[in-house]
């Protein structure tokens, strides 16, 4: 039987604000475990939450970028569970009146057509803290230090049909976030988590099959993994006979498996109801399209400008808008090169190349946008050759400093004086006397193919450095007056 | 000394006839000596008070002080207090130091009063006689049998019993109100919204509201001018500005109109109380007021109302009791689970458990429309019935309870007659209304509570209403036997 896989994701994303989303302690990462839990994260008796405007506003903004809804009025729920690392007993969230309303987005398939995702919310929500289960001598600790940071949880409809279509939205989703600036989305830190509900169906049958949700992914390609991994385990399940319970699994990265964590039966009855100590949020147009008009240049649009403005393919545009911090290196090395091309060619190629092989992201780069820029101008104009660019590039990455700097200190300059240049064609037409003999022998029209030979010994011997155009034309020149 | 108001008080200090160290000092002896009868403590704070008191004669002496600055009070201990125990009543938080005062107990300190200790209370507020506390029951000075109401009885006992000037209560139900009518004091609960309730453990959020507890309706006004007004801590609490309580006790109250609910003088009504709620009404006719029957048809239904919201909040609220941050944890617990259920299950008396469960169900899955969402449609009736009714009259009265304090343990096997006791106070919980009790007579040497229910933010009209009448009366002045 022929089955069909649908997919719908639940993204997680902790929103860049200084402080918690009903505190006024810091969100930063990685201090010392219960450092930055105040009385309110504690859920000491008597706190009180107070909402913080700022993820009110980056939730807006996430719902313009997406197209949605926006809820003039969100009413804060409590989902009420008990667990160590959760203070109050309960999270505060947002049930029946989301910040965002029904949206959605375009993602690009490898094979050039574009799928719309539908959105079915997004909501506010507070993060829990931390269980630690390790180095507590039979003990757990908790951490504090998370809990209450503010989070997103953007819920897809189930409008995905394959795993690479779910990474697909799960990467454009990431790039919206992060070009907004509302998060800095780093799955690795967990500021980017991913659930996925997955079924499978015989195809064309309309009604869904039983899904499972793949709980806390925290990579694009995990994303990938998991799920195929999960449809292949259902369909195996459904064609052995079994039927496919609703469950939470957990997806073992290092197995390749999903295991199942709890099923609905064991699932806990949140008692869901409207948060008594906050008032319902009520924004108006006014604030609604200030925050409009102040969006940044989103993925979609820039994509496209790349195109139009710089004459990109529909491929490198894609790739670079794809992430702000990339997409901005880029058009700042495109800014001092003077070259769109060549500098999406370095950034794709050389730059990431280089970061990937470090596991740095593009922020981190020893290379800056300037830097790179001031190389590829030094091409443009002539200066150093593309293959001795390479060489000032490897010198950059590893000890700093401008395109001119290192091309004056190691004399990497390229040499485009034409008699400097003709002393070494001619030396090599000396020494290569056997070449130079073949050369003469061959059919004029076999010759041009010959000559790769020569140049490749006349840039050795100018260590690069020879202009190739010029080493071209007086070869030749050379060549062909001996054969006369 | 002790038989003067906070009012009384305030002068004396002004005028150095004492120092708020002697005050302070001679009721730390009055509670030390008498309070083993009454148990209207849970803890009292010498040392921290002395020094208090002698800040605050520093202030005096500098000549920057304020109406409050050396008055002693004592706050109900659901009020977080720093470095003072915060029990709530409960086993729970028995070892429970807060680490942070509470925003009311800030403007006290603030304003230079002196905290006496922290007063008894049923547990987590739960309860209408203070028989639910931990602590043992506090005692009705009037007659040390029987219950002094609750849950703020051991503030109302306090005053009452001349063992603090003033006390700060909370009243979700009529925790206030009922106990000060049980004990023949002045409450007043505000509008929701009009004191900050951060700070102040939860019971029910939408319904809880801190108050003052007093001898005197200028008392309280003295009172509430340090308590109410907006906090950055409370998203609930009222933006509204706060009017000064003081200027308009004098208001005469010729052509007030008076509403009577005649839902309010129904058959479980004591006859008793009705006549001596009567005799208070024609007093206010002698003093200019008139008076109309009017209707407050949903009344019956604010028990069943209460019942379901005021759990369904709580069981919310009282899941941080989880044994694993704070408070009582159970020992050797052998899972999670056996964590949670041991802790909770030892550290919570029954009634709480109780409303616990009952609001448990009636949140779950399946019941929320029926129970919680239906109960929500009541509270809207119930609120609508009262913003009519101030649409034809400026204030409501009526009795603040059915019957006189009763014997400890008389109805601490019957829940439901236990609850019936809040019959005439929930519903302005309810509707957020504020409402007031005053001393309006005794039957049987018991006192009797009148209410006074007034529009949103109305607090100085109900002063003013409260204060006339003990300008003509002395019932606010009647003091237990053997006090």
């Amino acid at each position: 039987m022929e089955w069909e896989t649908v997919i719908g994701l639940e993204i997680h994303a902790q929103l860049s604000t200084n402080t918690k989303i009903f505190s006024g302690a810091s969100t930063a990462f990685g201090a010392e475990p219960n450092t930055q839990a105040c009385a309110v994260d504690l859920a000491l008796p008597g706190t009180l939450p107070v909402f913080n405007e700022n993820a009110l506003r980056m939730a807006v903004m996430f719902g313009l970028a997406v197209n949605a809804e926006i809820g003039k009025r969100s009413v804060f729920d409590r989902k009420n569970y008990f667990y160590p690392d959760l203070p109050k007993g309960y999270q505060t969230t947002q049930l029946a009146e989301p910040i965002v309303g029904p949206g959605y987005i375009d993602i690009e398939l490898d094979d050039g057509t574009t799928r719309r995702v539908r959105i079915h919310h997004a909501h506010l929500e507070e993060d829990a803290g931390k269980s630690l289960h390790e180095d507590f001598h039979g003990m757990s600790g908790i951490d504090l230090n998370r809990a209450g940071t503010p989070l997103v949880e953007i819920v897809s409809e189930p409008d995905m049909r394959t795993a690479k279509e779910a990474s697909a939205y799960a990467r454009k989703i990431h790039a919206i976030i992060t070009t907004l600036g509302i998060c800095d989305g780093n799955m690795a830190e967990g500021s980017m988590r991913c659930d996925c509900n997955v079924s499978v169906r015989p195809k064309g049958q309309e009604a869904l099959g039983t899904r499972t949700e793949l709980k806390n992914i925290n990579s694009f390609r995990f994303i990938e993994r998991a799920i195929e991994t999960e449809v292949a385990r259902q369909i195996d399940l459904i064609e052995d006979g079994g039927r496919v319970i609703q469950e939470t699994r957990l997806y073992d990265p290092e197995r390749n498996e999903t295991r199942s964590m709890r099923s609905k039966e064991e699932a806990n009855d949140y008692r869901y109801f409207p948060c008594p100590d906050l008032l319902p949020v009520i924004i108006d147009d006014t604030y609604i399209e200030q925050i409009r008009a102040e969006l940044p240049e989103l993925p979609d649009a820039r994509k496209a400008r790349f195109v139009s403005e710089f004459g990109l393919s529909e491929y490198d545009a894609a790739v670079l808008s794809a992430y702000h911090a990339q997409a901005d290196y880029f058009e700042q090395v495109t800014r001092v090169a003077g070259d769109a091309k060549q500098a999406a060619n370095w950034v794709m190629g050389e730059l990431a190349k280089n970061l990937n092989q470090k596991d740095l992201d593009i922020k981190e780069s020893p290379v800056s946008a300037d830097q790179l820029g001031g190389l590829i101008a030094r091409i443009k104009d002539d200066t150093i050759t593309g293959k001795i660019a390479k060489q000032v590039f490897e010198i950059m990455w590893a000890e700093g400093g401008s395109a001119d700097e290192i091309i004056e200190a190691k004399g990497l300059r390229q040499v485009t004086d034409t008699g400097a240049i003709e002393a070494i064609v001619d030396q090599v037409i000396t020494e290569c006397t056997t070449q130079v003999d073949q050369y003469k022998a061959a059919e004029p029209d076999k010759r041009g193919k010959m000559l790769g030979f020569f140049m490749g010994q006349i840039m050795k011997a100018s260590q690069g450095k020879a202009n190739p155009g010029q080493v071209q034309g007086l070869l030749k020149q050379k060549l062909d007056a001996l054969c006369d | 000394m002790f038989d003067l108001t906070l009012a009384e008080l305030a002068k004396g200090l002004q005028k150095r006839e004492f120092s708020s160290a002697e005050l302070t000092q001679a009721y730390l002896n009055r509670i030390h000596d008498k309070d083993s009868l009454y148990n209207s403590y849970i803890s009292v704070c010498d040392e921290q008070a002395l020094q208090q008191a002698a800040a605050a004669d520093a202030r005096i002496a500098q000549g920057d002080a304020g109406p409050f600055t050396g008055l002693p009070i004592a706050h109900k201990d659901l009020f977080c207090t720093k470095g003072i125990k915060t029990s709530c009543g409960s086993r729970m938080l028995d070892n429970f130091i807060s680490p942070y005062d509470a925003t009311l107990v800030s403007r006290f300190n603030e304003a230079g009063a002196v905290t006496l200790g922290k007063t008894n209370m049923d547990e987590f507020a739960m309860g209408s006689s203070t028989e639910n506390s931990y602590y043992g029951p506090s005692r009705n000075p009037w007659d040390t049998e029987r219950v002094p109401g609750g849950s703020s009885g051991g503030s109302a006992v306090a005053v009452s019993a001349r063992l603090a000037p003033a006390t700060t209560g909370s009243d979700t139900g009529g925790s206030i109100r009922q106990p000060a009518a049980l004990c023949g004091i002045t409450g007043i609960k505000p509008t929701y919204g009009r004191v900050s309730r951060y700070g102040m453990v939860a019971y029910a959020s939408s319904l809880d509201q801190a108050g003052p507890m007093t001898r005197t309706a200028e008392d309280a006004a003295m009172m509430l001018q340090v308590m109410a007004g907006a906090d950055p801590l409370d998203s609930t609490c009222a933006e509204q500005p706060v009017p000064d309580y003081m200027a308009g006790l004098n208001t005469p109250l010729a052509g007030l109109k008076i509403g009577l609910p005649k839902e309010f003088f129904a058959e479980e009504l004591d006859p008793a109380i009705a006549e001596q709620v009567q005799n208070a009404i024609r007093e206010y006719e002698k003093l200019g007021a008139s008076v109309q029957e009017i209707s407050l048809p949903n009344t019956r239904l604010s028990i069943p109302a209460y019942y379901i919201l005021a759990p369904a909040e709580a069981s919310s609220n009282l899941s941080r009791f989880d044994g694993v941050r704070y408070g009582y944890r159970c020992t050797d617990p052998k899972d999670l689970e056996d964590l949670y259920k041991r802790s909770r299950g030892e550290g919570f008396g029954s009634e709480v458990q109780r409303r616990i469960l009952v609001g448990t169900y009636a949140l779950s899955e399946g019941y929320y429309d029926a129970y919680y969402r239906k109960a929500q449609q009541i509270r809207r009736l119930i609120q609508q019935d009262y913003i009519n009714a101030l649409q034809q009259v400026d204030v409501i009265m009526g009795p603040t309870t059915p019957h006189p304090a009763f014997r400890i343990g008389e109805k601490s096997n019957d829940p439901v007659s236990m609850y019936m006791e809040d019959i005439f106070t929930l519903s302005l919980n309810l509707a957020g209304l504020p409402g007031m009790s005053i001393p309006c007579g005794q039957t049987a040497g018991l006192p009797v509570g009148l209410q006074i229910i007034g529009n949103y933010f109305a607090e100085a009209k109900l002063l003013n209403v409260a204060h006339q009448f003990q300008l003509a009366t002395d019932w606010h002045k009647q003091t237990p036997a053997g006090i």
